[in-house]
């Protein structure tokens, strides 16, 4: 079947099978691999991408449900090359090892800031219940999130040389 | 809201710094395995068995071979001809790839299929019908040696039971001794469950063969590269040479990683036979259900101490559960691992401990899950005993501890199993700890809640870690020594580049391994590259778990870097026209004594090196040096731990209030770096003390298959840590450094425990310490947590 639908910012169509998950559509079709595969069941959340502006697993929502919709990916965080402040939080208080649970951390950061620009660190562990890290411990995605929440976003010429290193 | 201030200036050498790695991964711009997309790539699923032990009576592959996008099934017999259906373990015994006679665990792996895509391989999998003959699961490892149990490995000629090995260690006989005598012995049967190590990548890879140049590409899940390419060589037959494992970014490892799936062998032959790249990653419930799991060691400890508690020994027996293959990976040596460092952290007069393995109808495994090769199951056996002879003796735990650490004046120090432990300062560990916590008022606290009918606990643990491995003399995996090759090489303009034997899973080793060498020749640590995860551009070494990168090739990268420092003395000498032995080193800059206006920098003299000064009788030009360092001993990490909980008495359910960790693990490359994977361990504690466990029930289904049933710790379950330090350097690491990976794993899980029993006042219940397990310990009868809840 064919799909159409936003994706960052740019409309994309695609003939899939109508069984196609929305996590597979976008690593595998589009080559958005940032949003990343880890359980099937909507327990761990490295999945976690924005649909419509709301994050979701998108492990377990199918291609053809976001026919029409507009998703948001890992990759749209970083808008020409001023990092979001969820990003450089995540770098400055080093709120990731491996990197894998990464990205949908930080999706779902950056939609609670959206909706709540100053949350407590209660707040903030219950928004990120639904996703599992195995390296962190959670304590330093806790204050990565805060870092976000008492900064701007970068200026890009102050960023550029330091994060380019790769 | 404030502007972005400038990041911090880097160190030149230890410190804080910021990872250099991170740039792409908060982009989502990591390389992952699964990320990788190769033109023409095919995509393998594997079919496994939903039966526990059951002999294969017919496998019919027809249906699936004629699947329109299927370019390949696999099965035993295929592996068969190519001597491949069974592969040596990690233990010196055989494993199977695809099974060819029976199934020995659910979810052991029957068939392979190569597809166009991986929803094609999944629906071709459902077309394979297989006949099962089933036979009677043996679930219970304490059943398995009883006589009539069901023989599950019948393809070893002549196995009539399910024995793998007795193994021994300490003196049995002045142990029986002091037990003898000793004024109060207290026993205890404990079980450390079967857990799994679950990161939150699963395991997976991408064959390559290139049939014009016979060269195999394998792009990997692998901790450990060089071993992996070696394996291959050795068993499949392949020129090493033409074998290039490459370890891209991994999601996490923790032992998970170590061995060779038949995932992995199967992605390869179906790449001989497509002669296409063939991809295969597994899914969540095959990654818990069929890789390396660990523990699973059912423990009888005693131990033995005046009535004015005086530890005066340990005696140990244990019954391991392997699994259906003994594929443990630990040195050849060790059956146990470490296991036989259970004395812990404690001056005793003798000890013995007894090993014996079974197989059961279990997936294989055992050593992971940053366990330090059983230093996990060890830590936890002592320090439960110990709080039980508390209990027993009606003192402080924290003050029975106290009293019988080894004294700084005892290291190095022997212990009555053998080991050499290289530096330690423990009382000074414990004291901090219980100062962070406030130790005092919290045991002021508690009593006034008991008072009250309140349930809070607080639980101490102090480990002695063991890591490192290790010695060539006395440790390899499969006949290779656990040695690691490093390389430094400085490019002409002062920039450097340096290989690693050991790859990262989220340990920052492209911070770390930087940091190393801008330490000894003062290089910025951003002038500095770090290449790893591939074998053909890397040298030889056994990767990274049991925290060994630190203390092996972080020292290999440390001596190598010294060895430019040295050549660049001699250089520099010709440079200035002084003798070398008027030379002095200040990070980065060789000067004349006395003179210090008169020097080089480490730039310009690899500018010189390159370049045309007359360089002194036996120095070739350039500036790199390679070390592949022989650990003279393993390393020493300790520390002491503190937990706090509270316990709803109506419920059973464990909140954790606060936990307080102390560690030392010597000096500090990267303290962020350092307090992350402390945290990380910390995290896997409570898992495993409250949440974790994979059960089986007695026909053998596995009950933690995924993340719906194995449950892991959310940032709820944890607290805000609370960390500690002290530093105790080794003294045989070039820069003492001890390594610090799994200390946390190691040493949280006890802390955890005796603060709940602590909290209701039990004695001892095991692991998962559920709201189930909790209230039925506070009645009085702890169930078994392996095995189905009767």
């Amino acid at each position: 079947m064919q799909v159409t639908m936003t994706v960052n910012g740019e409309e994309v169509t695609r003939d899939v099978e109508p069984r196609m998950l929305l996590v597979h559509f976008v690593r595998d079709e589009l080559g958005l691999t940032g949003t990343h595969w880890g359980c099937d069941t909507s327990n761990c959340g490295t999945c976690v991408l924005w649909l419509d502006g709301e994050p979701v697993k998108s492990c377990t929502v199918l291609a053809a449900m976001a026919h029409g919709h507009s998703v948001r990916t890992v990759e749209d965080l970083e808008q020409g090359t001023v990092l979001d402040p969820v990003q450089e939080g995540f770098v400055r208080e080093h709120g990731l090892q491996c990197g894998f649970c990464t990205p949908g951390m930080m999706m779902t950061a950056r939609w609670l800031l959206d909706h709540n620009p100053d949350p407590s660190e209660a707040e903030i562990r219950e928004a990120i219940s639904g996703q599992l890290c195995r390296c962190t411990g959670y304590k330093n995605i806790v204050k990565a999130v805060r870092w976000a929440a008492e900064h701007r976003p970068i200026p890009a010429q102050a960023t550029s040389d330091e994060m380019s290193v790769s | 809201m404030t502007a972005v201030e400038e990041r911090p200036a880097n160190p030149v050498g230890f410190g804080r710094m910021l990872r250099k790695e991170d740039a792409r991964f908060v982009r989502g711009q990591g390389h992952y395995v699964d990320d990788l997309q190769l033109p023409g790539m095919l995509h393998g699923a594997v079919l496994r068995s939903p039966l526990a032990h059951a002999r294969i009576v017919s496998i019919d592959t027809s249906a699936a071979e004629a699947h329109p996008k299927v370019k390949a099934v696999i099965t035993g017999k295929t592996l068969e001809s190519l001597k491949l259906a069974w592969i040596p373990s990690l233990s010196h015994d055989v494993l199977a790839v695809l099974a060819t006679d029976k199934v020995r665990y659910q979810g052991q792996e029957v068939a392979f299929v190569v597809a166009e895509d991986r929803y094609a391989a999944r629906d071709a999998l459902e077309l394979i019908d297989v006949e099962y003959e089933p036979l009677d699961p043996v679930m219970d490892a304490r059943a398995a040696l009883e006589p009539g149990a069901a023989v599950i490995r019948d393809d070893i000629e002549g196995k009539t039971d399910n024995h793998i090995f007795d193994w021994e260690s300490g003196d049995a006989a002045a142990t029986d001794e002091v037990f003898a005598n000793a004024e109060v012995i207290v026993s205890q049967n404990m079980l450390y469950p079967r857990v799994h190590p679950a990161p939150m990548e699963t395991c997976g890879a991408v064959a390559h063969m290139d049939r014009v140049t016979g060269k195999l590409v394998i792009w990997c899940t692998s901790q450990a590269p060089h071993a992996h390419r070696t394996l291959y060589a050795l068993v499949a037959g392949l020129p090493e040479h033409k074998i290039q494992v490459i370890s891209p970014d991994i999601g996490g490892g923790f032992g998970n990683k170590v061995g060779i799936y038949p995932g992995y062998v199967c992605a390869v032959v179906g790449s001989i036979l497509t002669g296409k790249p063939v991809k295969w990653m597994e899914d969540r419930s095959e990654n818990l259900m069929s890789t390396s799991f660990a523990r699973d060691y059912h423990m009888h400890g005693e131990i033995a101490a005046t009535r004015d508690g005086k530890i005066l020994g340990l005696r140990v027996d244990v019954l391991a559960d392997h699994g259906a293959f003994n594929n443990t990976a630990q040195p050849t040596k060790f059956p146990a691992g470490f296991f036989h460092v259970f004395t812990g952290s404690y001056d005793l007069q003798a000890a013995h401990c007894k090993v014996t393995g079974v197989y059961t109808n279990k997936a294989p495994g055992g050593v992971a899950y940053a366990c330090s090769f059983r230093v996990t199951e060890a830590v936890y056996l002592v320090e439960r005993l110990v709080n039980c002879l508390a209990d027993e003796l009606g003192v402080d735990p924290a003050e029975l501890r106290m009293k019988n650490l080894l004294r700084p004046e005892q290291f190095p120090y022997t212990s009555k199993t053998g080991w050499v432990y290289d530096s330690g300062e423990y009382p000074r560990a414990l004291r901090l700890a219980m100062d962070i916590a406030g130790y005092e008022e919290l045991r002021r606290e508690q009593a006034e809640k008991r008072a009250r009918g309140e349930l809070m606990g607080i639980g101490v643990s102090f480990f002695t870690e063991t890591v490192g491995a290790g010695p060539r003399k006395h440790m390899d995996i499969l006949g290779l020594g656990m040695a690691d090759g490093a390389e430094v090489r400085v490019h002409p303009t002062g920039k450097a580049v340096v290989r690693l034997s050991v790859q990262t899973q989220g340990q920052g080793h492209e911070t770390t391994f930087a940091q190393i060498v801008a330490e000894e020749l003062g290089i910025p640590p951003e002038d500095i590259e770090v290449i790893h995860g591939d074998t053909d551009n890397t040298p030889f070494g056994l990767g990274t778990y049991g925290s060994r990168s630190t203390p092996v090739s972080g020292a290999a990268v440390a001596v190598a870097a010294r060895r430019v420092r040295d050549k660049a003395k001699l250089i520099a000498s010709a440079m200035i026209e002084a003798s070398p032995d008027d030379l002095e080193w200040e990070k980065g800059r060789w000067y004349v004594k006395g003179n210090p206006t008169q020097g080089k920098t480490i730039q310009e003299i690899a500018f010189g090196a390159h370049g045309n000064v007359e360089l002194p009788e036996g120095v070739e030009g350039h500036l790199d040096a390679e070390c592949v360092y022989d650990p003279p001993n393993l390393t020493f990490p300790f520390g002491a731990y503190i937990c706090v909980v509270d316990v709803d008495p109506g419920t059973g359910q464990v909140k954790i209030r606060r936990f307080i960790a102390v560690d030392d693990c010597g000096p500090r490359i990267n303290p962020m770096i350092v307090e992350g994977q402390v945290h990380g361990g910390l995290a896997d504690g409570v898992g495993m003390a409250l949440m974790q466990v994979i059960a089986f029930d007695k026909d053998g289904n596995c009950l933690g298959g995924s993340f719906m049933d194995y449950l892991l710790p959310t940032s709820i379950e944890c607290p805000s840590w609370e960390l500690g330090e002290t530093v105790t350097p080794s003294p045989h690491h070039p820069q003492g450094l001890k390594g610090v990976g799994e200390s946390a794993t190691v040493g949280s899980p006890p802390a955890v425990v005796n603060a709940v029993l602590d909290a209701i006042q039990v004695r001892h219940a095991d692991m998962p310490l559920t709201p189930a397990q909790v209230w039925r310990a506070m009645q009085g009868r702890p169930f078994r947590t392996d095995l189905a809840i009767e």
